[in-house]
């Protein structure tokens, strides 16, 4: 058999992770990324800095902070445990971990694509009748969709070669945090894992290079939608 | 439509300070770039804030120290150069934009009534980035008209297109905005736009207020300023086929004209330097229109001079030489005749039939 279960199950959660982390990163990272580009606040500079701050620092010092913040004995550990929420050593912890380092490629993304929108067209929309709300779903969001899929695209990519923040915040436990980085690395430390490691980074290429042609297929699909 | 604004706004180096009180349906702003149109469009528009000041229409503050009225709750519509559809919906969507979003009860004007005058119905299903620059005007026009705004800025909605389109697209202005009642505010730097589009006009100079005045007084000053002849507008009609040429019915008068329309009736253009006089009727001429007029008024403009002529009702200005008038022994009262050619006169546009309510056509009757 090509793959034995272990594999598998490290596949399977890989994939579980990225498209969880894409799915809750991309809502938020498109309502901030409006909120940064289209309104001017005192403190946006600010806020955008360390929105993007994940971007150069290394994960694994963002994995360290992470720890800070949600482990038990962290700022927030009461909270989440009051609240039965279990992060650290988990799969979710895999996922929170994701979610941060990846955030700042899809917050940069959708906001170029935010800030290239005919401003003209939004002052007609406010003309026209539509609040700020309503010209978010109306017309921010639909002339974005290309913008919001290269973001996921970089989110999902960078979700499934997560390393340092995900082993500070979740560990490396097969079968329940180990995903494919976590595993190749794993078998590198193996005498004679080095097939193993090489079946799974041919894994990881085929996924990411899957995901691609899905992005560019769906952005050509939106780009007709926006030139209709 | 009454409009007050006493605003003050500053751009870098550009200062808008601005007070005027004003009242009409077809008012013009009128100014050379630079002069704040756009700035003044945005203030009142709510799409930018003024540093102090007050905007009042008829009577309700749309902005001042206390508050300022969103852009979306002010009924205030827009028709950019640019046009600015959206370009992720279709022409259907783009139309209905602003009207879907009106409270039942506020929904005066019937899309398919507007379809049909701005001649749209073959366009509904396509995709703005199919549309010609003169039907992409058309649908924004529309899109505006159909959020029915108390007051609509039409922030040069002609620039930036030839001749031709131009003045396809002026009858249909001037069409929907008299059907569906529409209070217009036209901006622009073309003194012929004014005329065509106005009936009074705001000066604006420098970001300040520099008087209102007639479109015609407009034309006037531009030409003492040398900066263009000129022209006479003449709304014709009642056409009549006479060999090659065509006769319309202008006032009392009828003309032969060289260019023909189809349309009952017509708007010309005529250049008052083509416009030649005689002290006595000549037994024969080439020139096809020998009108008989009385001086009314005589404008230096330099070496030269605007004779203004009253001929079967119209008025009618001549451009001559300072010399031709001393030689012709002219003054007001004096009878001349005139002579101008079937080939001076350009029609710019057939006027569509009118239809529904209405008085239509509230622009100054020039010529």
């Amino acid at each position: 058999m090509l793959f034995n279960p272990a594999d598998l199950q490290v596949i399977a959660l890989s994939i579980k992770v990225a498209s969880v982390a894409t799915l809750v990163a991309v809502p938020v990272g498109f309502f901030a990324a409006a909120w940064l580009g289209l309104t001017r606040f005192p403190g946006r500079f600010l806020v955008d800095g360390l929105l993007s701050l994940p971007l150069v620092l290394p994960p694994v010092v963002v994995g360290y902070f992470l720890l800070v913040l949600l482990g038990d004995k962290g700022l927030f550990g009461p909270l989440l445990s009051t609240l039965g929420i279990k992060i650290i050593f988990n799969w979710k912890g895999a996922v929170v971990a994701s979610v941060v380092v990846g955030f700042p490629l899809l917050l940069r993304s959708i906001r170029l694509g935010i800030e290239s929108i005919d401003e003209g067209m939004l002052h007609a929309a406010r003309t026209l009748g539509a609040s700020w709300s309503d010209i978010i779903f109306s017309v921010v969001l639909p002339q974005s969709w290309r913008a919001i899929l290269v973001g996921a695209t970089l989110m999902f990519a960078r979700s499934l070669g997560e390393f340092g923040a995900t082993v500070m915040l979740a560990g490396s436990i097969p079968g329940r945090t180990q995903t494919i980085p976590l595993a190749i690395f794993d078998y590198t430390n193996q005498p004679g894992g080095d097939a193993g490691a090489l079946k799974l980074c041919l894994v990881s290429i085929a996924l990411s290079f899957a995901v691609l042609l899905i992005s560019e297929h769906l952005a050509k699909r939106a780009k007709r939608a926006v030139s209709r | 439509m009454k409009l007050e604004v006493d605003v003050k706004k500053r751009l870098g180096a550009f200062t808008l300070d601005i007070q005027f009180s004003t009242m009409g349906n077809r008012l013009g702003i009128f100014g050379p770039s630079g002069s704040g149109k756009s700035t003044l469009v945005r203030l009142l528009a709510g799409l930018d804030a003024p540093d102090s000041g007050i905007i009042k229409l008829d009577g309700e503050v749309l902005s001042d120290r206390q508050k300022s009225v969103t852009p979306h709750k002010r009924r205030i519509g827009v028709v950019f150069q640019d046009s600015h559809l959206f370009t992720h919906l279709g022409v259907r969507e783009n139309l209905l934009y602003g009207y879907k979003r009106l409270p039942r009860a506020e929904r005066k004007i019937d899309p398919d009534e507007l379809i049909e005058a701005l001649d749209l119905g073959a366009l509904m299903q396509r995709g703005v980035h199919t549309l010609s620059g003169g039907e992409r005007r058309r649908v924004a026009l529309g899109r505006a008209v159909l959020a029915s705004p108390r007051l609509l800025l039409l922030d040069e909605p002609l620039t930036g297109l030839d001749d031709k389109l131009r003045y396809q697209i002026i009858p249909y202005l001037h069409m929907v905005l008299d059907r569906f009642g529409i209070p217009t505010l036209f901006i622009s730097h073309s003194v012929e736009e004014m005329r065509l589009m106005t009936n009074r006009v705001l000066l604006l100079e420098g970001g300040g207020f520099a008087g209102e005045i007639k479109p015609a007084e407009l034309a006037m000053q531009s030409l003492a300023r040398g900066q263009e002849g000129y022209v006479n507008l003449m709304r014709l009609c009642d056409p009549s086929p006479v060999g090659d040429l065509c006769a319309y019915q202008w006032g009392d008068n009828e003309l032969i004209l060289l260019d023909t329309s189809e349309a009952p009736r017509v708007m010309a253009r005529l250049e008052a330097r083509d416009v030649v006089l005689f002290k006595n009727h000549p037994t024969s001429a080439s020139a096809r229109n020998l009108l008989t007029c009385t001086v009314s008024g005589l404008v230096p403009l330099g070496n030269r001079v605007a004779v203004e002529l009253l001929c079967g009702g119209q008025l009618l200005v001549s451009q001559i030489v300072r010399e031709a008038v001393v030689e012709l022994g002219l003054r007001e009262g004096s009878v001349v005749v005139a002579a101008i050619k079937a080939t001076s006169f350009r029609i710019l546009y057939g006027e569509p039939r009118r239809r529904g309510r209405g008085a239509l056509y509230g622009y100054e009757q020039e010529g």
